[in-house]
């Protein structure tokens, strides 16, 4: 238990001391997605031959948090000389070790390459895909075992929470967040200063503060990653804006979907009561405050804050009407405030590094840093935390490195399901909460799809609105009704049933269910719809007039066919069909029969590009298969 | 079924309606469905009615009203993994195993299900068999995957 501010510096001073200063530390991320990649079996790789050559003494291996990187994981860096190794495989650590952790040796092969072939990039920070962000909140992440809180102690963890408690008067601690001009980073971009200050100066004694990490979007995992990797943040934010608005009790909501982030959430809320960090009486300073867990059980629409209150109250998360709003009716109708991870990581940096720190990232109405997952049709997958006011472009190429395979860019989806889509011409756009709600998309909670020419924006929209269609609670009638008739229509239309007007239905459709709607689901529905219809208004009219779809994707719309004449009967594509529908044999031209092709597209993908056989037809008909007795191939050369 | 399973997890959350969906994902996670006996229990223990532990049973999708498989199968149908084909590998393991989302088959082999987001969009798409990730799946491979489970 550490009982004041004294024994709090003291006790970090002990973790300092205890590091060994020529020791190595060896970070493996050990989130998610470099689990998924193998992360574990490093891990465990390297504890055995570290041991198996001796050098556990000077060596220690940590399993971190996720530092974004997610297309070149597992990623392992070694400090103190910042060494990163990208798609490290387990095959690889007998060489880590004795080449690297022995001999001071570069592994080549395991650093980032740059475009010329010789171009190695050997610390973490130089690697253009981190060189080009701004990391104040995830930037942490790979130096910290999540399960240690003596880590997030060693970097001046808590340090924010002993200033306020100590320090300052809660008016102080809201006036500062306030100045800071942060807002919410949920999708709602409220100003955080201002929620805090409703939730303070509403009547009563009871007050709750809540994390919201139901974070629900597809493709969208940066709440994630920070809970994984660093809930500590999350807590010491949490407990400085109870401080501030004057609650005892808070209640972290993570969907059940997140087990590891469930996880080290749990320890970190152990460990920080152990240390008295949480509790009663926190470092002496005569606050109370306690934090419970709660898990999803699996419904988007419990992101929307009076949705979470119900499920947090054990019902089913069916949104109300707002006001009252939760700071004055929440929580078993106490005042309660509710913010977003990333809102919650933010405090402690406000707190210790003063607002005017935070006001010097971003834009005129949009201040600090945003954490966005860059997904798709990218080259680097991952994690990206830039300040607000940075192109797209440059998020899209200079972090992301541009669309993979050759292919031409066609649009951003921002803002998760009820974003927007934005097209090449509006790629130079600052992004912050203005500038995007300007072209038709949102910041959301900072999902980022990026789509190439092969996306079809007509299915995209059908996606999103399905989604939503089957996340909708069915509480309101224009919600309920609309999604279900936006989604036929738009399944009609992908399916080649469109007709003529179904562009306009839809635009009335989205006009209504938007305005009409009990809460955000509905209210932000249209975006998807309206956004594609903007700037992608050709494409549904290929569908409905010319039943094609432009980007090949739409699959009742599209028929393979082998050519004949670039057939060379090699049985790749043959092999590869899983329906065994296709037809022919070594020295016999392959056909597709029609009937039994399920469209899934796989000749078209292994049929190699030189020979370029398979041929994709859509808004006009397949040739006729080449009769059987002119099946057989003929040697080119002789045939001339 | 176990009854004392049940009793368990309701002690621990000390009995309270709030805890109702908390006890449920316990039941969930410890049986791996929701059998009717169960429910009842919860309902007589907590003093809530059948009709609202039916009404959050159905409103959540971490809840399965029928029994599992004994392999599931999650297919992340994330944006990320839309765009790289995932319908087209919903379809595939459709066609093998004969399974529409939510289904389990006859003799418990699969059971079949969609997800919002695994958020591992860097091997996308990618599906969850057993909880060990498959990912940058194409059709053919993934029916080749499948035919390895027994």
């Amino acid at each position: 238990m550490i009982n004041s501010l004294t024994e709090l510096e003291q006790f970090r001073q002990g973790i300092l001391s205890k590091k060994d200063p020529d020791g190595i530390r060896v970070s493996v991320c050990a989130g998610a997605g470099c689990l998924a990649s193998g992360a574990g079996k490093i891990i465990a790789a390297l504890n055995e031959e570290i041991e198996k050559q001796g050098m556990q003494d000077r060596v220690l291996v940590k399993g971190t948090g996720c530092p974004g990187f997610c297309e070149r994981g597992p990623i392992v860096v070694i400090d103190p000389d910042e060494i990163c190794y990208l798609q490290v495989k387990p095959k690889d650590v007998a060489a880590i070790v004795s080449k690297t952790l022995k001999e001071k040796k570069l592994i080549d092969r395991l650093l980032y390459a740059g475009p010329g072939k010789d171009e190695k990039t050997v610390r973490e920070a130089d690697i253009p895909f981190y060189k080009n962000q701004e990391r104040n909140i995830i930037g942490n992440n790979i130096k910290i075992d999540p399960k240690c809180i003596d880590d997030y102690l060693a970097l001046d963890g808590y340090s924010a929470l002993a200033k306020v408690l100590f320090q300052m008067a809660p008016e102080q601690v809201v006036d500062e967040v306030k100045k800071s001009n942060l807002r919410g980073r949920g999708g709602g971009g409220f100003p955080t200063g201002i929620k805090w200050d409703a939730a303070r100066n509403a009547p009563g004694d009871t007050k709750y503060v809540i994390v919201n990490a139901d974070e629900g979007d597809p493709g969208a995992f940066m709440d994630r990653a920070v809970l994984e990797g660093n809930p500590h943040s999350i807590l010491e934010g949490l407990i400085i804006g109870a401080y501030a608005i004057g609650a005892h009790e808070g209640y972290v909501y993570v969907r059940q979907e997140y087990p590891l982030a469930l996880e080290n959430v749990g320890i970190a809320i152990r460990q920080a009561e152990e240390y008295g960090l949480l509790g009663s009486n926190i470092l002496g300073s005569g606050f109370d405050f306690k934090v419970k867990v709660h898990r999803g059980a699996g419904a988007f629409v419990c992101g929307e804050e009076t949705a979470l209150l119900l499920s947090l109250e054990g019902k089913p998360g069916e949104p109300r009407a707002r006001p009252p709003f939760p700071a004055t009716r929440g929580l078993w109708g106490k005042p309660t405030n509710i913010n977003n991870v990333e809102t919650w990581a933010n405090i402690p940096l406000i707190v210790n590094n003063g607002a005017d720190w935070f006001n010097q990232f971003g834009t005129g109405k949009s201040k600090g840093t945003k954490i966005f997952s860059l997904v798709g049709k990218i080259k680097n997958t991952g994690l990206v935390e830039v300040p607000m006011g940075v192109t797209l472009r440059d998020i899209v190429y200079k972090i992301g490195d541009g669309i993979p395979g050759g292919k031409k860019f066609k649009a951003v989806q921002t803002g998760g399901p009820a974003g927007g889509c934005i097209p090449e011409e509006h790629l130079d756009i600052a992004v912050d909460y203005d500038e995007l709600a300007k072209v038709g998309a949102i910041m959301g909670s900072g999902g980022m799809i990026v789509m190439d020419e092969d996306t079809c924006m007509v299915d995209v929209a059908r996606y999103f609105i399905n989604f939503l269609a089957q996340e909708s609670c069915g509480k309101c009638s224009p919600c309920r009704e609309g999604l279900k008739q936006m989604q036929r229509i738009l399944t009609n239309i992908t399916e080649g049933n469109g007709k003529e007007g179904d562009i306009e239905l839809l635009e009335e459709l989205a006009m209504s269910t938007g305005s009409a709607s009990l809460c955000a689901l509905g209210r932000t529905a249209p975006n998807p719809v309206l956004s594609t219809i903007r700037y992608f208004r050709h494409e549904y009219e290929a569908h409905i007039r010319e039943k094609r779809c432009p980007s090949y994707s739409c699959e009742k719309l599209v028929s393979y066919y082998i050519d004949p004449q670039a057939c060379t009967a090699c049985l790749l594509c043959l092999k590869n069909c899983a329906t065994d529908a296709i037809s022919g044999s070594r020295g016999q031209i392959h056909v597709i029969d029609q009937a039994k092709c399920t469209r899934c597209r796989s000749c078209y993908d292994v049929c190699p590009p030189h020979y370029g056989a398979v041929l994709r037809f859509s808004g006009e008909s397949v040739p006729e298969p080449i009769p059987v007795e002119r099946r057989t191939l003929v040697e080119k050369s002789k045939a001339i | 079924m176990d009854s004392s399973v049940i009793e368990r997890i309701i002690d621990k959350h000390h009995g309270e309606a709030g805890s109702l969906i908390q006890i449920l994902l316990d039941i969930q996670n410890e049986l791996r469905w929701l059998p009717g006996a169960a429910l009842e229990m919860v309902a007589e223990k907590l003093q809530v009615p059948m009709s609202r532990i039916q009404h959050t049973v159905t409103f959540y999708k971490a809840f399965s009203l029928v029994p599992k498989g004994r392999h599931e199968i999650n297919l992340c149908m994330g944006t990320a993994c839309h765009v790289r084909g995932a319908t087209r590998i919903l379809e595939m393991i459709e066609t093998v195993t004969g399974l529409q989302p939510g289904e389990t088959d006859a003799d418990m082999k699969f059971s079949l299900d969609t997800v919002n987001c695994l958020g591992c969009c860097a091997i996308g798409p990618v599906m969850e068999i057993d909880e060990q990730h498959l990912g940058k799946l194409v059709p053919d491979r993934t029916a080749a995957l499948l035919k390895k489970y027994d």
